[in-house]
């Protein structure tokens, strides 16, 4: 398994600082007492059992769970030093500056291109050639333009899952975000396409930061830089952040003894 | 074997009541079909009918009864899609929307007649708009909206969530999200809904009765009276002025609604493909 030959330095900024964050549905605790800090133009990986709450703690970035009746987030979470949770923060702006992808492709029912012109076009851009070019500047950077160059009109529904996983992050880039969070982006599709999302993921790092909820632990050694492991040690308790490391130290030297036994548990 | 038994009789009765069921449909339409078959021609479509036993064709009415239902169309449209918006995506859900909800489904219900009956003190007399294909249409409108509202609130609905997810995560609006991913989605549905609902309104006769009057005419104007198709059938068919009209009346309604059905599955089918 190869690591990353060019480390992040130790002294890189923090893009997303988290504080003494509690999560609630409602009655329900899913998430206590979570600090951390994530480090600008890397990969950080949260890796995790199912329900332990690694889509929930992504989604307080991007203020996704406002949508959510009944959820509630308490502490701090705040971007470039500003406080997210603030009442003078829209979340509408919020979610430009972070663009999420999903676990299952969500391409809108419309044409490739219009899957693309999507978010620039929200944002006032309607002039042809700007747009073209937004487009295939996009695609291209999702790794999809060569596939995708003469087909621009066709829905986007007809691509395979590996393909429309691919347009939803050109749609992502093209609004131009700070930060890409990718809830298990890689779950459901080809290995193809698997192989293609790393790739861009270490293309796109040198300009944003990226954070991943991945269940393949390989790929968390793979592709990310660091490594934040979730638990919830008890059903019904709220989970915790376990340990959070460099990825190469994480995966080598676990500190902690539930670390431990998940990656060896998994590796196996 | 007494399982065996069992099985065998439960499949022979629902055998027996698909067969009845088919049975009834098909001694209806065809009872009409050889009825009204010798009827129809291109004479009896696109001529007027003439003298006491309304010899001739049927022309005016087809007109009266195509005009009326794009009316009520149009009145209906706007109205249910922006109250079935409200319900599904803005209304905070609780009482108060299950409330909306019940009172549309009891109003769909109404029987027809009563409708009439309120179109025609409400708009042919109170509003003073005469007997008329605008009354008509409005009192169509009332009896159809529950429906093409609840039929447009479910194919809002129907639209998956991470679709609304992706749009949201771009930094959309609640209405941007709603105007440019949700309705465009929704669409097939909604507009399958409202052509469906377009056959009822073209064989609704109680409503239309008291509404638009019975003077046999060729509506221009919103403000025309005419005389519907369900109506010239029923008045030939119960003065007994002229059965053999009557039914080529009742084929070519039961083909225009045929037309409208078929209109819909086929709408619906060539859109879920893209
Ligand atoms: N919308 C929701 N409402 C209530 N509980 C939820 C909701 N989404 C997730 N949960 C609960 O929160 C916990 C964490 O879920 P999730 O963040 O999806 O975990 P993970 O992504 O690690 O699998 C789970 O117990 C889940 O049942
Ligand atoms: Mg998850």
């Amino acid at each position: 398994m190869a690591l990353r030959a060019t480390p992040v330095p130790d002294n890189a900024p923090n893009k997303i600082t988290v504080k003494e964050l509690d999560f609630f549905y409602g009655d329900f605790h899913a998430l206590t007492d979570i600090t951390v800090d994530i480090k600008e133009k890397a990969v950080t990986a949260f890796i995790g059992p199912s329900g332990c709450g690694k889509s929930t703690f992504l989604r307080c970035f991007n203020r996704m769970n406002d949508l959510i009746p009944g959820a509630r987030a308490e502490g701090l979470v705040s971007l470039d030093g500003q406080d997210i949770f603030e009442t003078g923060v829209d979340p509408v702006d919020l979610r430009r500056r972070i663009g999420m992808i999903f676990q299952q492709p969500n391409p809108f029912p419309m044409s490739i291109y219009d899957n693309v012109a999507f978010g620039p076009r929200l944002q006032g851009v309607s002039k042809k050639a700007e747009l073209d070019e937004i487009v295939q500047h996009s695609l291209e950077r999702a790794n999809l333009w060569k596939e995708v160059k003469d087909i621009l009109g066709r829905g986007g529904l007809t691509l395979s899952g590996g393909q429309q996983q691919r347009l939803c992050i050109a749609r992502v880039l093209a609004v131009e975000p700070e930060v890409m969070l990718m809830d298990e982006p890689c779950s459901a599709i080809d290995p193809t396409s698997v192989q293609k999302i790393e790739d861009l993921m270490a293309e796109l790092k040198d300009r944003i930061t990226i954070i991943i909820v991945t269940h393949n632990m390989q790929q968390a050694a793979r592709v990310s830089d660091f490594t934040a492991f979730f638990l919830q040690e008890v059903a019904g308790d709220p989970a915790i952040l376990v340990e959070y490391d460099r990825t190469s130290n994480l995966f080598t030297s676990p500190k902690d003894r539930r670390t431990e036994d998940y990656i060896t548990g998994r590796f196996g | 074997m007494s399982k065996r038994i069992t099985n065998a009789i439960a499949l022979g009765m629902l055998w027996i009541a698909a067969l009845i069921t088919v049975a009834v449909l098909g001694t209806v339409i065809g009872y009409v079909v050889i009825n009204g078959i010798g009827e129809l021609s291109p004479r009896f479509i696109f001529t007027w009918p003439e003298g006491v036993a309304a010899e001739g064709g049927v022309w005016p009415t087809i007109v009266s009864t195509l005009y009326v239902t794009a009316l009520a169309m149009v009145i209906i449209t706007p109205i249910a899609i922006l109250a079935a918006v409200y319900l599904a995506e803005y209304a905070v859900q609780g009482r108060l929307v299950g409330t909306i909800r019940f009172a549309a489904d009891s109003l769909a219900s109404v029987p027809s007649i009563v409708m009439g009956l309120f179109g025609l003190a409400l708009f042919v007399e109170a509003a003073g708009i005469g007997f008329s294909m605008l009354s008509a249409a409005l009192a169509l409108s009332f009896l159809m909206l529950p429906i093409v509202m609840r039929t447009t609130e479910e194919a809002i609905r129907a639209v998956p969530k991470y679709i609304r997810w992706g749009s949201y995560g771009l930094g959309a609006t609640k209405w941007q999200t709603v105007s440019r991913i949700v309705l465009p989605a929704a669409m097939p549905r909604i507009i399958t809904g409202i052509i469906l609902s377009t056959g009822r309104a073209v064989g609704e006769t109680a409503v239309v009765i008291y509404t638009m009057g019975q003077a046999i005419n060729l509506p221009v104007s919103p403000l025309d009276s005419g005389r519907p198709m369900t109506v010239h059938l029923y008045l030939l068919a119960m003065e007994g002025i002229n059965l053999p009209a009557a039914y080529g009346t009742a084929l070519l309604l039961m083909i225009l609604i045929l037309g409208f059905n078929l209109g819909a599955r086929f709408f619906l089918r060539r859109n879920r493909k893209v």
